[in-house]
Parts: structure tokens; C-alpha cells; sequence
């Protein structure tokens, strides 16, 4: 199983409330999904610089100290602000040189994402479990990529815990399993792409960020995963500002939206949705197989 | 008092369940409404009694599953396998139901006002679907007995590896599965259709439905056939 949760709010005074109404359908998706959750977040991109997520795996880790080893190693500044086993990490440093700084300097550190507008966040536990450890109630933004994880493909610890992300500001869940990861990953690392678990979302998501780096629209390379993903899917995906919605051509994996003319919201089932605000009002619909769903924030 | 409502904001589903397994027969417990469904799963399965339920909302998987004797209408959307299996009865979908609708039901009608997803009336062994709207993909499918009237469209591969079910498409085809073919609608199917959409509530005119059988070329297995159906 798996459960997926996406919320995109249209109503700009609604950001504010991103987490708070993100959180009760994540955890109507406990079900579906009780041993891992994670939450990607995008809100305002800084006007420079980027910011990972930084996934420690311990309660007590010197993040300050970190920011200021980076700053005596590399002479640039850079803020990082912890709670507990996560942190923001935002400076001016190139990607490639802050990946590589934390590599080398703290290997057992985990990059959860990389960008401009996105933030991370995915361990091992249940939806409500997750939710409160990361205080997911009180985050804010534009749009919202969640997922509840019932393990099938790949054992449970936090990195194998969905959103997976790519590149920069882009992030993806999948509720299903692919029958061609092996396959799509031994074309992308030839391509000198990197893999970071043996989870078959990985492969979704390296690939659909790898053609949008060879320059595809989302969309296009949305369609070009049609034809390359084999398997069962509903894949959510956000971007700095879009959030899209595909289903398998079978239909395998279920999905469904329920939009107002405040936000859209999506789950694997309507009792994520129950809750929402004016819900009883909204477009409530079932996607249609192959067929893509983008909005934008 | 003839007449109950369940809250399941309030009550746990086993507890809606069991009284309609139980007590709604003892008790002479004619109607019974469920209230906040919220899309919970498994409401009124193997509901075994003439007992009406309204579901007031949208409903889970597997509603009204194995019905026997009973009406359940639902008045919003209902999710994957609503009346799977049901063997007599009615169930009433008014909004939209999701993939496997009336999936291998055996007797009793299903109406769903609006579309249905993929594989409506999938494994169908008996029973009769109307739907007010259209199906998706591989409806039909492997279909042994009963009847399903289609209002509007059918997606692709409509009936593949039909036996004895009859499906009637008012709309467009999209594909035939394999061994499903296009036949002239007798008087009989005219009569078929008409029942069946009055006992559904649609006003359609049976002439304006075609039907669809099995050609029974795969009834036979064929070694010559190097799988090629």
C-alpha cells in the first residue's frame, strides 16, 4: 500500500495554514501507510542562496557547530538552524560544493533535499508519530508533497522513506511498485547519476528530474515516463511552484482530488480529504489513468 | 420505532455493522442511516436482511459488499468494490464509484448515477449494473452472467474474455477486449434494456443502446491459435 497526500492552496492567506491541514490528512493515511512518513514543503523562494534539509539519524547533533566548520573550511557563511535530528542548512555555496563539504566532513549526515523553496522531511514511525517529532502543524508554504509508507520494495529507515528528491526543488512520492527500476537506474548511472538508496522510487524520481535538467517541461517529462516507468503508480510530484498528479494506465493505485477555489487537495483516498475546509462544496473527482494533473502555485 | 441513525464520527463501523448483521432484524429495524461516513471502509458489508441503509456522504472500499436481500444508497462517491459480490438487493450509488464496481456480483442491481472507474463488473457472475455515465478500461471483463447497461461511454478493451454476460453501451466504444463483438439487439434486449434502466431510474430509449456479447471463439482452447486472440 502507501498513502499520498498533496495539498496546493489557491487562497494566499491559507499558506499560513499549509500544515495544519496538511497534518489530519497525513494521518487519515496511517492505514495505508504506518511505518515511515515524510512531508516535502515549498514556500517563498530565497532570494539567494540555497537551503538543504539535513538528516542527522541522532537527537543531539551540534548543527551551530556545523554551520561554523563549513564557514572556517570554506570562508562562506552559513546559518543552520536544528531541531533535534533535522536541520536547515541555507548558504550562498554552490550545491555541488556543499554536497561534497558534507560528504566529506560528515558522512553520516543525510541531504534530504536541495533549493530554493523546498523543505524536508521523512523518518521511520507513524504519520502522527512523524507529524508531531517535526511539528508538520505549524509549517507554511504554497503547496505540500506528503506520504505514508507501508514498506514493499526496499526496507524501512528514513532514507528509503518517501518524498524522494532529485536536483533542486523537486520532489516525488509513489504509492506502487515499479517493474523496471534496475533497468531505468543502470541507464541513468551511466549518465552519471548517483543513487542514494536500492528503493524503486529513487528511479522515478532520478529519471523524471534528468530529463527536466536535459531541458523537458515537467510535463514533457511527465510523458516520457509514461512510456519508460513500468509498473503501478500514482506518483505525486512538486516543484519551486507546481504540483502534478499521474496514475498508471491501469489504474493500480488509487487517487483522488477534491478542489475548491481556495486549494486542491489530493489523497490515495477521500477520507484524507473529509476534514478540509468547505470540502462538501469542492470538485471531487477520480484522475484518469495516463493522464497528467499539474497545477500551479 | 422502525427507523436508526449511526454517527461515525461518534460510533465505530463494527458497531454499525454488527447491529446490521444482529439487532436490526430482531429489533424490526426497517431504515437505517449512516451519518459522517467520510469515505470509512466496509460500511453495511454483508448486510444480510430488508434493511434500507443511506449512506449520507461518501463512502469507502467494499461498501455494501456481498449485500443479500438489502437497499444501500449512497449519496455521494463510493471507492473501490462497491457491491463486490453482492448477491441480491439493490445498491445506489449518486455520485461517482471508483474501480471494480459490482465486481463479481452474483445477483441484485447496482446503479451508479454517474461514471465508474476502471473494471466495472469485473468477474460479473449474475447480477445487473446500470450506470448513468461511463465505465472505464477492461470493464466487463471475463464477465460469466448478467447484465450491465452502460449510458454513456466505454473505455478500452470493453468485455475482453466475456462469457455469458450481455453488456448494452448507449455512447462510444473506445475498444472491444478480445472475443467481445457488436451484436443486432433482439426484442428481447429492448425489453432487457428497458427494464432495467425504468428499475435504475434512466429514461433512455432502448433503441439507442447496442450490445455486446461474447463471440465464444476463446470458449475452446485452440493450440493452433500460437496465442494469437
Amino acid at each position: 500500500m502507501c498513502g499520498i497526500v498533496g495539498l496546493l492552496v489557491k487562497t494566499p492567506a491559507l499558506r499560513a495554514r499549509l500544515g495544519e491541514m496538511l497534518v489530519p490528512m497525513m494521518v487519515g493515511m496511517t492505514e495505508r501507510g504506518p511505518d515511515s512518513a515524510g512531508l516535502a514543503v515549498f514556500s517563498a523562494p530565497l532570494a539567494s542562496g540555497h537551503k538543504y534539509s539535513l538528516y542527522a539519524g541522532t537527537a543531539s547533533f551540534d548543527w551551530e557547530g556545523l554551520a561554523q566548520q563549513l564557514f572556517v573550511h570554506l570562508r562562506v557563511p552559513a546559518q543552520c538552524e536544528g531541531h533535534g535530528n533535522h536541520a536547515v542548512l541555507v548558504t550562498e555555496l554552490a550545491p555541488e560544493a556543499v554536497r561534497q563539504w558534507i560528504k566529506e566532513n560528515f558522512p553520516a549526515l543525510h541531504v534530504l533535499s536541495c533549493g530554493r523553496a523546498i523543505d524536508l522531511y521523512k523518518d521511520i514511525g507513524t504519520p502522527g508519530e512523524v507529524a508531531q517529532r517535526y511539528d508538520f502543524a505549524s509549517l507554511q508554504g504554497s503547496h505540500a508533497v506528503g506520504h505514508t509508507r507501508m514498506a514493499t520494495e526496499s526496507a524501512v529507515t528514513p532514507d528509503r522513506a518517501h518524498p524522494f528528491t532529485a536536483g533542486e526543488d523537486f520532489c516525488l512520492v509513489h504509492n506502487g511498485s515499479l517493474s523496471n527500476p534496475y533497468g531505468l537506474r543502470r541507464k541513468l548511472e551511466t549518465e552519471g547519476i548517483h543513487f542514494e538508496t536500492d528503493n524503486d522510487t529513487e528511479a522515478a524520481c532520478r529519471f523524471l528530474e534528468w530529463r527536466m535538467r536535459e531541458g523537458d517541461l515537467l510535463e514533457t517529462a511527465i510523458q516520457k515516463g509514461f512510456e519508460e516507468l513500468d509498473g503501478f503508480y500514482t506518483f505525486l510530484i512538486g516543484t519551486e511552484n507546481k504540483l502534478a498528479l499521474v496514475r498508471d494506465p491501469f489504474a493500480c493505485k488509487p487517487a483522488v482530488v477534491a478542489e475548491t477555489d481556495d486549494y486542491v487537495a489530493i489523497a490515495s483516498e477521500f477520507r484524507s480529504l473529509a476534514h478540509l475546509p468547505d470540502v462538501k462544496n469542492a470538485h471531487i473527482y477520480e484522475p484518469n489513468p495516463e493522464e497528467m494533473y499539474v497545477w500551479t502555485a | 420505532m422502525d427507523s436508526l441513525s449511526f454517527d461515525l464520527a461518534a460510533t465505530p463501523l463494527r458497531d454499525l455493522n454488527r447491529f446490521l448483521h444482529k439487532e436490526a432484524v430482531t429489533q424490526g429495524i426497517r431504515h437505517v442511516t449512516v451519518l459522517h461516513p467520510d469515505g470509512a471502509h466496509n460500511i453495511a458489508v454483508g448486510l444480510d436482511a430488508p434493511v434500507a441503509v443511506e449512506i449520507a456522504g461518501h463512502a469507502g472500499y467494499y461498501a455494501a459488499g456481498m449485500l443479500k436481500h438489502g437497499e444501500v444508497t449512497i449519496q455521494g462517491n463510493a471507492g473501490t468494490g462497491v457491491a463486490e459480490n453482492m448477491m441480491s438487493g439493490k445498491v445506489h450509488v449518486k455520485g461517482f464509484a471508483s474501480v471494480s464496481a459490482g465486481a463479481s456480483a452474483h445477483g441484485g442491481l447496482l446503479v451508479v448515477d454517474g461514471d465508474t472507474s476502471l473494471r466495472c463488473g469485473i468477474s460479473l457472475k449474475g447480477g445487473d449494473i446500470v450506470v448513468g455515465g461511463s465505465v472505464g478500461s477492461f470493464s466487463g471483463f471475463m464477465a460469466q452472467a448478467g447484465r450491465m447497461v452502460i449510458c454513456g461511454n466505454a473505455g478500452d478493451a470493453l468485455g475482453d474474455s466475456l462469457y455469458e454476460a450481455v453488456i448494452y453501451v448507449r455512447g462510444n466504444i473506445k475498444s472491444l477486449g478480445a472475443d467481445a463483438r457488436i451484436e443486432d439487439m433482439a426484442e428481447s434486449d429492448y425489453q432487457a434494456v428497458g427494464e432495467l434502466l425504468a428499475a435504475a431510474g434512466f429514461s433512455y430509449d432502448p433503441h439507442e443502446f447496442k450490445r455486446v456479447a461474447s463471440a465464444k471463439s476463446l470458449y475452446h482452447w485452440n493450440a493452433d491459435a500460437n496465442q494469437e486472440y
